[in-house]
C-alpha cells in the first residue's frame, strides 16, 4: 500500500526528462541566483548563445550538497560560493585550476587565487531610510556610540554569510574590544535573524531604522523602485568586503565546456548582466562601464578583506565575542 | 490514552502488518535517518557552552510556551464547547488557522500586531503608554502561544466534546458539579499530552524563535542544528544535536506519561452537547472574544500587507501553487494511512512511532535521506517525494494524536458489541472504525495537508531547476528584494492552506450539528 502509494507519486512528480542535446553543462547555484529574479536566466541564455549547448542549473545549498555528493557529483561548474566558503570547498579537493587571466579582475583588492573566480562583490554596510534617519553614524565606532533608541537588525553569524562577514568586520576594527563593543551595541540591535532576507523585510516594513546589507542595495531602490529615499552608511574605518565565486569541478566530463564557462564568467557579456540582477558590483568591469545607479553609489574608502586562512581562524573567536557580547 | 484497541486487532490481522509497516517507515525516516548522518560523518562528541546555552534555552521557553497555550486554551475550549451561535463553525476552523500558518507567514503578521509600528503599539500610543517591543524571549512564547494556542483549544475541545451528552444531562438532573465529575477528569486524561505535544513543537522551532528573539540568548537547539548541517557542514555536530534533541523528546514523554490518567467516562449516544448549569454565558462570549482578536488580528495584518501584492504576483505562481497542493495531498494521504495503521496496531513501538518525528529536525532527515538515496536516485529527481515524506513524516504525530482517542473511544463503547457480532479485521474498520472517526479523520487530514503546504522542508538540498514551492518562490522573492510580492504570495499561500483545512475538517464533519 504504502510503496504504491510512493510509486504513484513519484511517477506524477517526477521531473520531466532535460530535453536531449549534444552537450550539457551542469551549474550547481543557490536558489536566488537561478531564481527568475537573479542573474541566472539571462546568463544562461547569453551563454547557451555562444557554445551551442544546454546550460542546465541545480538550486540548492551550494557547499552542502558536493560535500556530500563527493566526486559522483554530475555538476560540471559551481558557481555563487561565498568567500566566507572557500576554504571549505578548496579542503574537498573537488576543484580544479580556473585557468582565467585574473588580470581582467576589477576588485578594490589584488586576487591571485587559482581556483574560486570572483564573478561579483558588495561592501557590507549599515543601509537606512535617508528622509527618517537624521544622525547617521559615520564610522563604525559612532555606530556603537549612537543613542540606545537606535534601531539595528543583523544577521546571525551562525547562519548566515554576512553576519558572519559583520562579526569578522568588526573583529578587525575593534580587535580585541571587540566583545565589549557588542555589549555597547547590543541594546540598539532589535533582533538578529536567520537570513539577510528576514532583516531586510524588518527594515522595509519599518521595524528597523538601520539594517546590515550591501552598499549596492540603495541601487535596487533607485533603480527597480525609482526610489531615492535609501542610503548606506559609510564608515571611515572601511568596510567588509562579500565576494562571490564560481569553480570548475576536476571530475567535469566536458573539460572544455566547463572552462569556455569559466572564461564567459569574466568577459563582458557576463559582467554587464550582474549589476541589476545581482544587485552587486561586477568583479571584471571598470568602474566607468557600470550602469547609472551603480556609479553614483556613495563608496566606502578602504576595503577590509580577509584571506581565507586568516578568517578561518578568526571565525570561532569572533562568533563567540559577539555570543558573549550580546548576551550580556 | 487509556484503552489499547483490543485483542480483536492483534493476531494476524491485516492491520497488524499495516502498522508494524508505518512503524518501521517512521523510524526509517527519524532514527534511521540521523543514523545515515552519523555513519557520513561520525559523531563529533563534546558540546560546548553555546550548546548548552542553548539546550536550556531551548527547554525553559518551551515549557513556559506549552504551559502558557494550554492554559489558556482551557477556558476557550470551554466556551466553545457549551455555546452554539451563529458562525460557530466557521470561527473554529479560522481560531486554527495559526496553527498551520507556515512560520515565514506567520511572522508578518506577528510584527504587523506586535512589532514597534504595530497597530497594538499604535493602540497604547493614543492612550499615552509607551511602545513595548516584541523582540526578544517573551516575543519567542508570544509567538509559540500564537502558533500552538490553537492546537491546545481544538485538542482540549475534542476532549470536551467527547464527553458524552448524556452525562451532562445527567449531572444536571442530579445537580451534581460538572467540572469535577466530568470536566476535571477529561483534563487530567487530555492537558498532559497538548501539553507534550506543544512542548515537543517549541523545542524543534528554529526560525521563529530567531527572528523574534532579539539576539544570542535565544538561541535553540534546532538552530545549532542549522548551523551545523547548513553553515558548518559539521555532521557530527548536527548528528549528536540530534540525538539531544530526541534526548529531550524522550524525558518529556516519560514525564506527560506519569502525569497522565485514563479516559473513563464511557459511551454515550453522540447527542450535540448541551449544557444545563445556569450562567456564564457573558464570561464565555469574552473569552471567545479575546481569544479571537489575539488569533485573528495577526491573519488580518497578513490580509492587509498582502492585498497590495495581490495585484503584481509573479507568473510562476501557479505552477508553484499547484506543486505544493500535490506535495500536501501526497502528505495528507500517507500521513492518514500510517496514523490509521498505527492507531490500529496500538502498543509500544507505535505509540514511540508516533512521538519520534516530534522530535526529528527536517533538516537532519533531509540530510540524512540525501545520503541513503544519492547512490540510487538523482536527488533532483526526488526533490518533491522527499519533500512529500518528510511532510507526512513530521505531521504525523498530530494525527495520530487526534486519531489514537477517537479510536480508542469508539472501541471501548461498540468493541465488545462489534466483536460479538463477529465484525473483526477488514469488516470492523470498514462499518464500525472509518464511520466513528470521520470527523477526526477530516481534521487530521486538514491539519496535514496544511501543515505540508507552509513547509519548506529539505528542499534546499534537493531542489532541481527551479521547480518552487509556494513557500520557497516567497523566499525567492525576498531574497531577490521584493517584499511586497512575497507578502501577495504569503497571503495566497495563507488563503491556500486555510482553504486545504477548511475542506477536509468540512468533509470530517458534514453530518455535524456545529
Amino acid at each position: 500500500m504504502h510503496h504504491r502509494l510512493i510509486a504513484g507519486l513519484a511517477l506524477s512528480l517526477a521531473a520531466l526528462p532535460a530535453i536531449a542535446q549534444d552537450k550539457t553543462l551542469t551549474v550547481y547555484a543557490p536558489d536566488y541566483f537561478a531564481s527568475e529574479w537573479g542573474p541566472g536566466p539571462a546568463i544562461k541564455q547569453a551563454f547557451e548563445a555562444r557554445c551551442g549547448c544546454t546550460l542546465h542549473y541545480q538550486t540548492g545549498d551550494l557547499l552542502p550538497r558536493l560535500l556530500l555528493e563527493g566526486e559522483r557529483t554530475e555538476a560540471d561548474v559551481a558557481i555563487g560560493f561565498d568567500s566566507t566558503e572557500i576554504k571549505k570547498a578548496r579542503e574537498t579537493g573537488l576543484f580544479a585550476p580556473h585557468g582565467v587571466d585574473t588580470a581582467a579582475l576589477t576588485l578594490p583588492i589584488d586576487w591571485d587565487d587559482e581556483v574560486f573566480l570572483p564573478f561579483d562583490w558588495s561592501y557590507l554596510a549599515f543601509v537606512y531610510d535617508n528622509e527618517a534617519l537624521e544622525d547617521v553614524p559615520g564610522s563604525f565606532a559612532e555606530l556603537v556610540a549612537a543613542p540606545d533608541d537606535l534601531r539595528i537588525a543583523i544577521q546571525d553569524p551562525r547562519s548566515s554569510v554576512s553576519g558572519l562577514s559583520l562579526v569578522l568586520w568588526a573583529e578587525e576594527v575593534f580587535g580585541d574590544e571587540a566583545e565589549a563593543k557588542w555589549t555597547e551595541l547590543a541594546p540598539k540591535i532589535t533582533t538578529v535573524t536567520p537570513g539577510w532576507s528576514e532583516a531586510y523585510g524588518l527594515f522595509t516594513e519599518g521595524e528597523v531604522d538601520m539594517v546590515l546589507s550591501y552598499t549596492t542595495s540603495p541601487a535596487y531602490h533607485a533603480i527597480a523602485e525609482t526610489d531615492d529615499t535609501v542610503s548606506a552608511a559609510i564608515f571611515d574605518e572601511g568596510h567588509y568586503m562579500t565576494i562571490e565565486l564560481a569553480a570548475q569541478l576536476k571530475g567535469t566530463d566536458d573539460a572544455d565546456l566547463a572552462q569556455q564557462f569559466m572564461d564567459f564568467v569574466v568577459s563582458p557579456d557576463f559582467q554587464s548582466l550582474i549589476p541589476t540582477s545581482n544587485w552587486s558590483y561586477p568583479a571584471a568591469l571598470p568602474e566607468a562601464e557600470w550602469p547609472e545607479g551603480f556609479r553614483e553609489l556613495d563608496m566606502p574608502e578602504k576595503a577590509i578583506w580577509l584571506p581565507e586562512d586568516e578568517a578561518d581562524a578568526l571565525r570561532a573567536p569572533a562568533i563567540e565575542a559577539w555570543r558573549q557580547g550580546m548576551s550580556r | 490514552m487509556g484503552a489499547a484497541p483490543s485483542a480483536q486487532w492483534r493476531g494476524d490481522n491485516p492491520t497488524r502488518w499495516a502498522g508494524g509497516l508505518a512503524a518501521g517507515l517512521v523510524l526509517a525516516l527519524t532514527l534511521g535517518t540521523l543514523g545515515a548522518v552519523a555513519w557520513r560523518a561520525g559523531f563529533a562528541l563534546g558540546l560546548g557552552p553555546a550548546d548548552l546555552s542553548a539546550i536550556w534555552f531551548t527547554t525553559w521557553q518551551a515549557a513556559l510556551s506549552a504551559a502558557l497555550s494550554v492554559a489558556l486554551a482551557v477556558p476557550v475550549a470551554r466556551a466553545l464547547a457549551r455555546r452554539r451561535f451563529p458562525g460557530r463553525g466557521a470561527l473554529v476552523t479560522l481560531l486554527g488557522a495559526p496553527f498551520i500558518l507556515p512560520v515565514i507567514v506567520a511572522v508578518i503578521g506577528l510584527i504587523g500586531v506586535f512589532g514597534r509600528g504595530g497597530i497594538l503599539n499604535d493602540a497604547l500610543a493614543l492612550v499615552g503608554l509607551g511602545p513595548v517591543s516584541v523582540y526578544g524571549w517573551h516575543g519567542v512564547v508570544l509567538a509559540h502561544v500564537f502558533f500552538n494556542l490553537p492546537l491546545a483549544v481544538r485538542l482540549i475541545l475534542q476532549g470536551w466534546l467527547s464527553i458524552p451528552a448524556e452525562r451532562f444531562r445527567l449531572a444536571a438532573s442530579l445537580g451534581a458539579p460538572v467540572g469535577r465529575l466530568l470536566e476535571w477528569p477529561m483534563l487530567r486524561a487530555v492537558a498532559p499530552g497538548a501539553f507534550a505535544v506543544i512542548f515537543l513543537i517549541c523545542l524543534t522551532s528554529f526560525a521563529v524563535a530567531l527572528t523574534l528573539g532579539g539576539g544570542p540568548r535565544a538561541t535553540t537547539v534546532e538552530l545549532a542544528i542549522y548551523q551545523a548541517v547548513r553553515f558548518e557542514f559539521d555532521l557530527g555536530r548536527a548528528a549528536v544535536l540530534a540525538m539531544v534533541q530526541f534526548g529531550l523528546c524522550a524525558a518529556a514523554a516519560l514525564m506527560v506519561r506519569a502525569a497522565g490518567a485514563p479516559d473513563a467516562l464511557g459511551a454515550g449516544l453522540d447527542r450535540v452537547v448541551e449544557r444545563f448549569e445556569p450562567g456564564g454565558r457573558r464570561r464565555d462570549a469574552m473569552v471567545v472574544a479575546l481569544a479571537a482578536l489575539f488569533l485573528m488580528a495577526p491573519l488580518a495584518m497578513i490580509v492587509a500587507r498582502g492585498a497590495p501584492g495581490l495585484l503584481d504576483l509573479p507568473a510562476g505562481l501557479w505552477g508553484a501553487a499547484l506543486r505544493s497542493i500535490a506535495v500536501a495531498l501526497g502528505a495528507t494521504a500517507l500521513t492518514l494511512v500510517m496514523a490509521l495503521a498505527l492507531a490500529l496496531r496500538g502498543g509500544a513501538l507505535a505509540r514511540l512511532a508516533m512521538l519520534l518525528p516530534l522530535a526529528a529536525s527536517s533538516l537532519v532527515m533531509g540530510t540524512g535521506l540525501f545520503v541513503l538515496l544519492y547512490p540510487v536516485v538523482a536527488p533532483r529527481d526526488a526533490a518533491l517525494v522527499v519533500t512529500g515524506l518528510v511532510n507526512a513524516t513530521m505531521a504525523l504525530p498530530f494525527a495520530a494524536r487526534v486519531l489514537v482517542p477517537a479510536l480508542a473511544q469508539a472501541e471501548a463503547a461498540y468493541g465488545r458489541l462489534a466483536t460479538s457480532l463477529g465484525l473483526v479485521g477488514w469488516a470492523r474498520l470498514r462499518w464500525l472504525i472509518l464511520p466513528r472517526l470521520r470527523r477526526p479523520l477530516g481534521f487530521a487530514a486538514g491539519l496535514t495537508a496544511a501543515l505540508s503546504m507552509g513547509d519548506l522542508g529539505v528542499i534546499a538540498l534537493f531542489a532541481g531547476d527551479g521547480e518552487a514551492t509556494l513557500p520557497l518562490l516567497m523566499v525567492r522573492l525576498m531574497s531577490a528584494y521584493r517584499m511586497e510580492q512575497a507578502a501577495g504570495v504569503a497571503l495566497v499561500l495563507l488563503a491556500l492552506s486555510l482553504a486545504l483545512f477548511w475542506i477536509f475538517d468540512r468533509g470530517g464533519r458534514v453530518d455535524a450539528a456545529s
